[in-house]
């Protein structure tokens, strides 16, 4: 270092080594404890994202442009089948599955319950959605399977029903004629939502539009990413390529779960709440050293300023001190936050009871921090801001320092 | 700005329900190149008196000029300004900066005051060998004997050839040889690099040095006579 006041800030640094290590370890430990964290948050709402949106929704669907507000009968999609599978082709994407849905009265021979009857591609339904996976008894539907049906635990539970019994549905068809059918139990998913347990059930897309005389008609096709990120891409090409927004429109996530992003955004903020009282202790603990070390210097700050320094002088070394203390911290934690991160996100970690879960409700088995420029930096960039805001009122007491006072400091 | 003018300078301090005086009414006008010695027991007032013209201090009322710069008008900045560029300071205490060599000290005010870096290291290492410090300038503070480091702590008061330069008990801290040679290299300074010295003092061996020794006494001076 050519500049004598650089040289002497660093060394100043150093005239009590623990003290200052402490403050630029509690740096360290809050910085490489924000990456990791603020990289969990991200991975963890990547996981959250398709968790929920592979459970049933998928990342886009194309539906009736009334459909999404009033999931009525008679707003559907023609040749639903067909254009599911053109779109296929078009998009080069195997995990895109067709629907129809329905309202109908559900009897076993001991009891009725009033349930969500859903017509689904069982070929392609897996591709799109982990139902099929969360059938713990019986099977999924067949395919070209017709008379069989598909229902929730809770469901089976109310209507007194098991593997091999029939039930009977009765509804509205898209005509406004009766809709019914009669078919047997050949599995009973949980999904762990009481709410899709209790009142959903699926049947073969066929059959569905036979008993409600849809026709070829559907509700939705449904699509899921290979990646999240790809969402926006795919809506691009699906949009430039509807002839008639009038009949069929294509609905992102966020529409299809506006949920989803306001409970990201609670987490999120319920999580910085807790990063900004770390960031405020740093920031305490930086005071303190300042402060200390300024009050320690008083004599010193006397003769600068009797050789004629002024103030500004002072306090531009007091927080040029503060800048090198922070940057070893920002770039000490960062690294060690960076590396415990990496780590992580390439072998995943889980919580004890996460393993079961995870196989009870078909989810991933295991977290992984999502390390990116904007999860490393944003904690340490913030903690950094913090430590120089704190190091601005010590540098300020050296305004009201008098030479003459200053110099007969003990 | 060459020479010192105090006029009517006048100096009280508060000790609790006591007010001390520090200067009262004192006159007196230091010429360029001149090497003066203010003298006098404790509380007479010299310090005061080096304190106000450097001003590290302001007076009560009077006035001080350093040449043409009416210095107890200055404001805090402007004040700094001139301490920075016209005078310099040699303490009791040596006040060097503990954790800079002695280089480093001798610097350090160039760079406040702009100094380019080779130019600085050239002059630091100059003045530090005139001084008789050379081998040493790499040695922090605590590493040279009081001598060495009131040496450094001249050799930082002259680097940037101030117009004046102030000395407070320069040699309090030191023993009979160190002081002789303290005092020797302030002589040859003021001969060699033509700087006002004015040097507060109730060391004998430091009045024997001077041309011109002013004595004060209860805030007053009692005598100014050449020597």
């Amino acid at each position: 270092m050519k500049s004598v006041v650089l040289r002497m800030a660093w060394r100043n640094l150093w005239r009590h080594g623990r003290r200052t290590w402490l403050t630029v370890g509690a740096m360290i430990f809050s910085n490489s404890l924000l990456v990791f964290s603020i990289s969990l948050q991200f991975g963890s709402y990547d996981m959250m994202i398709d968790n929920s949106l592979q459970t049933f929704s998928g990342h886009i669907q194309l539906q009736h442009p009334s459909y999404l507000d009033q999931p009525k009968m008679r707003y559907t999609l023609a040749d639903i089948v067909a254009n599911a599978q053109k779109l296929r082709d078009e998009l080069a994407l195997e995990s895109i599955s067709a629907r129809a849905s329905g309202f109908a009265l559900a009897s076993s021979n001991k009891r009725s319950h009033g349930i969500q009857l859903l017509g689904v591609d069982a070929k392609h339904e897996p591709l799109v959605s982990t139902f099929p996976g969360l059938v713990n008894e019986g099977r999924y539907l067949g395919p070209g399977a017709q008379e069989e049906i598909v229902i929730g635990s809770i469901l089976a539970r109310n209507l007194k029903v098991g593997i091999g019994d029939e039930l009977s549905f009765l509804g509205s068809g898209l005509d406004e004629s009766f809709a019914a059918g009669v078919v047997t139990v050949v599995g009973i998913f949980e999904s762990g939502i009481p709410d899709l347990d209790r009142a959903m059930a699926q049947i073969n897309l066929g059959y569905f539009q036979d008993s409600f005389a849809m026709q070829r008609a559907g509700h939705s096709i449904v699509i899921r990413a290979a990646h999240i990120d790809d969402v926006d891409g795919l809506m691009a090409r699906i949009s430039a390529g509807i002839d008639d927004p009038s009949r069929i429109v294509p609905r992102d996530w966020n529409e299809l779960q506006p949920g989803l992003r306001q409970a990201i955004q609670a987490d999120m903020t319920s999580a910085w709440f807790m990063y900004i009282v770390l960031i405020v202790l740093v920031a305490f603990s930086v005071l303190n050293t300042q402060l200390m070390s300024v009050l320690e210097r008083t004599r010193e700050f006397g003769t600068m300023m009797a050789l004629g320094l002024k103030p500004i002088h002072l306090a531009r070394l007091v927080m040029l001190e503060t800048g090198m203390m922070t940057a070893l911290g920002l770039l000490l934690g960062i690294t060690l936050g960076a590396l415990i991160t990496a780590y992580l996100s390439v072998v995943g970690f889980s919580y004890p009871g996460m393993e079961e879960m995870a196989v009870k409700f078909n989810l991933p088995d295991r977290m992984y921090p999502a390390i990116s420029p904007l999860s490393l930096t944003l904690g340490p960039v913030i903690v950094a801001l913090g430590s120089l805001l704190a190091a601005i009122y010590p540098a300020l007491r050296l305004n009201r320092l008098q030479p003459i006072e200053a110099m007969r400091a003990v | 700005m060459s020479a010192i003018h105090c006029h009517q300078l006048c100096k009280t301090f508060h000790q609790g329900d006591e007010i001390i005086t520090g200067l009262d009414h004192v006159d007196i006008t230091i010429e360029t190149g001149e090497f003066v010695c203010l003298s006098g027991p404790s509380g007479s007032g010299k310090t005061t008196l080096l304190n106000a013209i450097g001003g590290l201090d302001t007076p009560d009322s009077g006035e001080i000029r350093m040449g043409d710069l009416r210095i107890d008008q200055l404001k805090r900045g402007a004040l700094a300004d001139m301490r920075l560029h016209h005078i310099g300071f040699v303490f009791q205490a040596y006040n060097l900066i503990p954790v800079l060599s002695a280089r480093e000290n001798v610097e350090f005010v160039m760079q406040v005051q702009g100094v380019a870096t080779a130019e600085r290291a050239r002059k630091a290492n100059a003045i530090l060998a005139e001084v008789g410090l050379q081998g040493l300038e790499d040695r922090r503070p605590a590493q040279l004997s009081g001598g060495q480091q009131q040496r450094v702590a001249v050799a930082r008061a002259i680097v940037s050839q101030p117009d004046l330069v102030l000395a407070d008990e320069p040699t309090a801290n030191l023993d009979s040889v160190a002081a002789a040679h303290l005092m020797g290299l302030f002589a040859s300074l003021n001969e060699n690099h033509g700087a006002t010295f004015v040097i507060a003092t109730h060391d004998k061996r430091v009045m024997a040095y001077a041309r011109r020794l002013v004595k004060m006494q209860d805030g007053k001076i009692i005598s100014d006579e050449a020597q």
